[in-house]
């Protein structure tokens, strides 16, 4: 079991265990291969990099970076050919470990009544994750606190993660979009992997982090890196931390936003918000999901279905006739005070990781550290009391 | 064809002891914890059905029936404990499940047959297809889910119900209980609204509880031929109750969030501790174990935080619009 996985204490990153050739990056997949792993890493597809199968190192986007602000996302070519040289695109690893649409239970007929079953415990692929950034393995981590902890753990999330085994990147080309920093989330990968890589023009530096990482580095060739190549994976990983340039303060954001719930603010980004969900959707950490019935023609055959929702959809809070968030103000504002204030009361740790994708993908260009700011700057901290 | 599961469909699910309508003795081991985590510890997953059957159907009033729930598997209906306050969510396949309120159980002396009743208003699709079931008609059954009264915290104290319509449904269980364990409490007050006098739940549990200990107070909005009660609403009988010892009085309140919500204030304004006052919140529910999202209000999931809440922790939210 990889030691990436929850049940145990996630370690830290070791010394180096060795450098891999840049030509030897073949030889990673094939250890992944040989393993049974079922590889999923970054590729691009429809204009975008995102998370798919990745059969060979052809198939990973070497040589491609992108441009992210809010509201745009393209890719450009780079100058070199780095295989890891970019940031974060729509998809997110949530798709593998939380699925967009899965089956958990069955009803079947059976003359009068009904038998039941559930399909939590169906066989799931084992994944490695290729390309897994710093913010990632905190999304990660957040996730594992909403879907493992508390009084119902879910099956469907646990198996797929404790079969996971994790290969992170160290980000070097951070997006304007990212503020990992205010988060402190990133850009470094300290914990929470089993193999960590560093890409360097020669190769990549490869840390341990985990007992599977281990034994996975031992099939690798690798060799000791130069104290050239060391300094080099150091500076990068040190100008992508530069790089960063925006900022969420997060200073007493929990209390700040659940004292404005009134503020008018929250008017000013409603008019600007669609209610499109995209945020959901990208975001690493969103977790809501509706569960409905698939059936065959004459109901003899019932499926449940879970599948990915959003507080943004219309009917998400629908009860006795009508949604209690019927206007696009409440829905915003149940997103964001839920993402930076709530999940704080909720699992202990904030919801947001600081991967920008909100920002990129938002078709009008929200980003939330403005929002933030701005109710920051007038707050009125009133008669709404903050709890203790 | 895909394997079928290891388990069978009928194996019980083992939950924490936990107070039940019962005319058993009051040493029964009372817990306010929520049974959830016993119920899904036992590795049966969240997905887990239970198969149930409408043992009966008691029309009560214009699109509110009383259904009675009988687990197939008998053993499953003999290890099912639940606490007042507390749901279940019913499935009907092909239509969907519905977070319902269990309204009461009946259980003979030696365990056998455990019916669970829920009282259901005909409100969408859910609720909809059940009223076309009958007898024999066949569901399934997941839970007990939420916090649920807290009728430990409430023992030699005065305890006020406070009902509008059909939330007197979740508090029926509760009124029953401390019904059946009248010398563990003080005076016990019932005050129950309802839009017109036709519209009165379970008249004939009101008669039963006057005769084992409770105060009934009746109020409609609005008074028909040959009703000679009080006409105004739930809160007004509140304001106006006598006797009253704040300081040792607890309030249960259902019923309409507005209702609930003026109802709590005049027993603030009465001199009741906040911390004793509580209400039974409703947010659309699919999971009902904190999961899917839909319930939040504020940072509570009120599927597992509730939907049973003190005044204090809760109050702030109240007077948000659209939360």
């Amino acid at each position: 079991m990889s030691q990436s996985s929850p049940d145990s204490a996630s370690a830290s990153a070791g010394p180096p265990v060795g450098f891999l050739d840049r030509d030897q990056l073949p030889k990673l997949l094939e250890a992944l291969l040989d393993a049974g792993y079922a590889v999923v890493g970054p590729t691009i597809d429809q204009g975008a990099i995102v998370y798919g199968e990745i059969r060979s190192v052809d198939d990973l986007p070497m040589g491609w970076t992108d441009r992210q602000t809010a509201g745009e996302y393209r890719l450009q070519r780079r100058n070199d050919q780095a295989y890891f040289g970019y940031a974060v695109g729509p998809h997110s690893w949530k798709q593998y470990l939380f699925p967009p649409r899965t089956i958990v239970a069955q009803a079947d007929r059976d003359g009068d009544q009904w038998r039941f079953e559930s399909r939590e415990h169906d066989d799931v692929p084992r994944f490695a994750f290729l390309g897994v950034r710093a913010c990632e393995l905190a999304a990660i981590a957040v996730q594992d606190r909403v879907f493992l902890d508390g009084p119902g753990a879910d099956d469907v999330y646990r198996r797929r993660r404790q079969q996971a085994l994790i290969i992170a990147v160290n980000c070097t080309h951070p997006a304007s979009t990212c503020f990992c920093t205010s988060m402190q989330t990133g850009p470094r990968a300290t914990s929470g992997f089993d193999l960590a890589l560093t890409e360097t023009p020669t190769g990549f530096i490869v840390e341990v982090g985990s007992e599977a990482g281990r034994e996975l580095s031992l099939r690798l060739p690798l060799r000791t890196p130069s104290s050239a190549e060391i300094e080099a994976a150091e500076q990068a990983r040190s100008a992508a931390e530069a790089q960063i340039e925006k900022h969420l303060n997060v200073e007493g954001i929990r209390d700040l936003l659940l004292t404005n719930l009134n503020h008018p603010r929250w008017d000013d980004v409603a008019d600007r918000c669609l209610s499109c969900t995209n945020c959901t959707m990208v975001c690493p950490t969103c977790f809501c999901s509706s569960t409905t019935d698939v059936s065959d023609l004459f109901v003899e055959h019932v499926q449940r279905e879970r599948t990915w929702d959003s507080c943004f959809n219309f009917d998400f809070s629908y009860m006795n006739g009508g949604p209690v968030r019927n206007t696009i103000r409440a829905r915003y504002r149940q997103w964001l005070t839920h993402k930076l204030a709530s999940w704080h009361d909720q699992f202990g740790v904030s919801g947001c990781v600081g991967c920008g994708r909100c920002i990129t993908w938002c078709p009008v260009g929200i980003d939330l550290t403005e929002e933030v700011a701005a109710i920051r700057e007038t707050s009125r901290e009133t008669s709404e009391e903050a709890s203790s | 064809m895909r394997p079928l599961g290891a388990r069978s469909a009928g194996q019980t699910r083992v939950l924490a002891a936990a107070s039940t309508v019962r005319t058993a003795p009051a040493g029964a081991a009372t817990s306010l914890a929520s049974p959830i985590a016993n119920a899904c510890g036992a590795g049966l997953g969240l997905w887990h059905y239970q198969a149930v059957e409408i043992a009966a159907v008691d029309f009560e009033i214009p699109g509110v029936a009383t259904y009675q729930l009988a687990f197939c598997d008998p053993a499953a209906g003999a290890a099912y404990r639940f606490a007042p306050g507390q749901f279940n969510m019913l499935y009907v396949p092909g239509a969907g499940e519905a977070a319902i309120s269990i309204s009461g159980e009946t259980r003979a002396p030696d365990g056998s047959p455990l019916r669970l009743a829920h009282t259901i208003r005909t409100a969408g699709v859910v609720t909809g297809a059940l009223a076309q079931m009958e007898c024999g008609g066949s569901l399934g059954l997941r839970g007990p889910f939420g916090v649920p009264w807290p009728l430990e915290s409430c023992r030699g104290r005065d305890v006020i119900v406070a009902a509008g319509g059909i939330g007197l449904a979740p508090l029926r269980a509760a009124i029953e209980q401390l019904a059946g364990e009248r010398d563990a409490f003080g005076r016990l007050t019932l005050l129950y609204g309802a839009r017109t006098p036709d519209l009165l739940l379970y008249p004939a549990d009101l008669e039963s509880w006057r005769r084992r200990g409770w105060d009934v107070q009746l109020i409609v909005d609005r008074a028909t031929p040959g009703w000679a009660g009080e006409v105004g609403v739930v809160p007004s009988l509140i304001e106006r109750l006598q006797p009253l010892c704040p300081a040792r009085t607890s309030l249960l309140t259902c019923g309409p969030e507005v209702m609930m919500r003026f109802s709590a204030l005049a027993a603030l304004r009465r001199g009741l501790p906040a911390e004793h006052v509580w209400l039974s919140m409703e947010r659309n529910m699919q999971c009902a174990i904190g999961l899917c999202g839909h319930c939040q209000w504020g940072p509570e999931f009120v599927c597992k935080d509730g939907p049973v809440f003190s005044y204090d922790r809760i109050a702030r939210y109240l007077t948000v619009e659209a939360l």
